[in-house]
């Protein structure tokens, strides 16, 4: 386990389904209804790279990432943010088969931009904290629970291809 | 990864506005934390009960919020001034220090939903920072 990231590990072979309740099923897509995907995804990354600053190491290309503000007003970080969103929405529509669906994003992870799997985790405790600060008291313990056993499958299957 | 003077002033900064709902924080992140992570809940097993917003949970959390307020107030030394609840972790409570990562998650979540304006990705960096710097300190008597 990485030292920073709280996401759980999961062992989901290619033969093992998640398991999802109703309820688990009912708050994802609830979530994901709820938020704005150009506000949180921005602000998401922005706080990724802000808190663990080591991840900036993939972002060469962005420009000025020199400090909090400068990260905040990048339009790149702002327009990938808003990719990311759209990327975990795919495994929204598709919660019983993530691992199918994200079989070439994993590889385009893995071998072109060379991404640490273990970062995959302190972008998705950032998003935890973003949604959290968005939905106020609506993200409940048990909301909670369903929306990071979410991000543990994603990010379980983003490392898939890793070889 | 150690406290500049910065993270100091934002965590001096943010516990100020923050203190006032101390309770509520610890009750809310403890109630959270046996919800999102059940594997914590074998730490209680002396109470007759482990569910969310319970009195025991209510009490733990207010003792857990002293040891940060009293973390904050040794924010120069951690190590020193967190070293007798070094030695109840260590030799009375043996938390294994993976929890620590945990409770500091669900605490940092709580803060966002009660102090989103607040709680911005400096802030954030800060309080990480000294959480961690907390857990590490509360490791320390450990081996």
């Amino acid at each position: 386990m990485p030292e920073n990231s709280v996401s759980a590990d999961l062992q989901t072979g290619s033969d093992k389904m998640v398991e999802w309740t109703d309820f688990e099923r009912d708050t994802i897509k609830d979530i994901f209804s709820m938020i704005e995907y150009d506000v949180v995804g921005p602000a998401a990354l922005t706080r990724c790279l802000v808190v663990y600053p080591w991840t900036q190491r993939y972002f060469g290309g962005f420009g000025n990432l020199y400090n909090a503000a400068a990260i905040k007003g990048n339009p790149m970080v702002s327009k990938h943010g808003t990719t990311i969103m759209h990327g975990l929405d795919r495994a929204v529509k598709n919660l019983d088969d993530i691992e199918n669906t994200y079989t070439e994003l994993s590889v385009l992870h893995s071998e072109k931009l060379h991404v640490d799997p273990d970062n995959f985790k302190l972008l998705a405790d950032c998003l935890t904290i973003v949604v959290a600060a968005q939905l106020g008291k609506k993200f409940t313990g048990e909301v909670q629970a369903a929306f990071q056993k979410f991000l543990a499958v994603v990010v379980s299957s983003l490392g898939r291809q890793y070889h | 990864m150690s406290l500049s003077d910065k993270d100091k002033a934002a965590v001096r900064a943010l516990w100020s506005t923050i203190s006032k709902s101390s309770d509520a924080i610890g009750n809310d992140a403890l109630s959270r934390m046996i919800v999102v992570y059940p594997q914590t809940k074998i730490y209680f097993s002396h109470w007759p009960e482990v569910i969310p917003g319970s009195i025991h949970i209510k009490e733990h959390g207010k003792k857990v919020m002293g040891g940060i307020e009293l973390a904050v107030s040794k924010i120069d030394d951690l190590k020193t001034g967190l070293f007798e609840l070094s030695e109840q972790h260590a030799f009375k409570l043996r938390v294994d220090p993976g929890n620590f990562k945990i409770l500091n998650h669900c605490i940092l979540v709580v803060i966002a939903t009660m102090f989103p304006k607040e709680f911005t990705p400096e802030a954030h960096v800060s309080l990480d920072k000294f959480l961690s710097g907390v857990a590490l300190a509360l490791a320390e008597r450990y081996r």
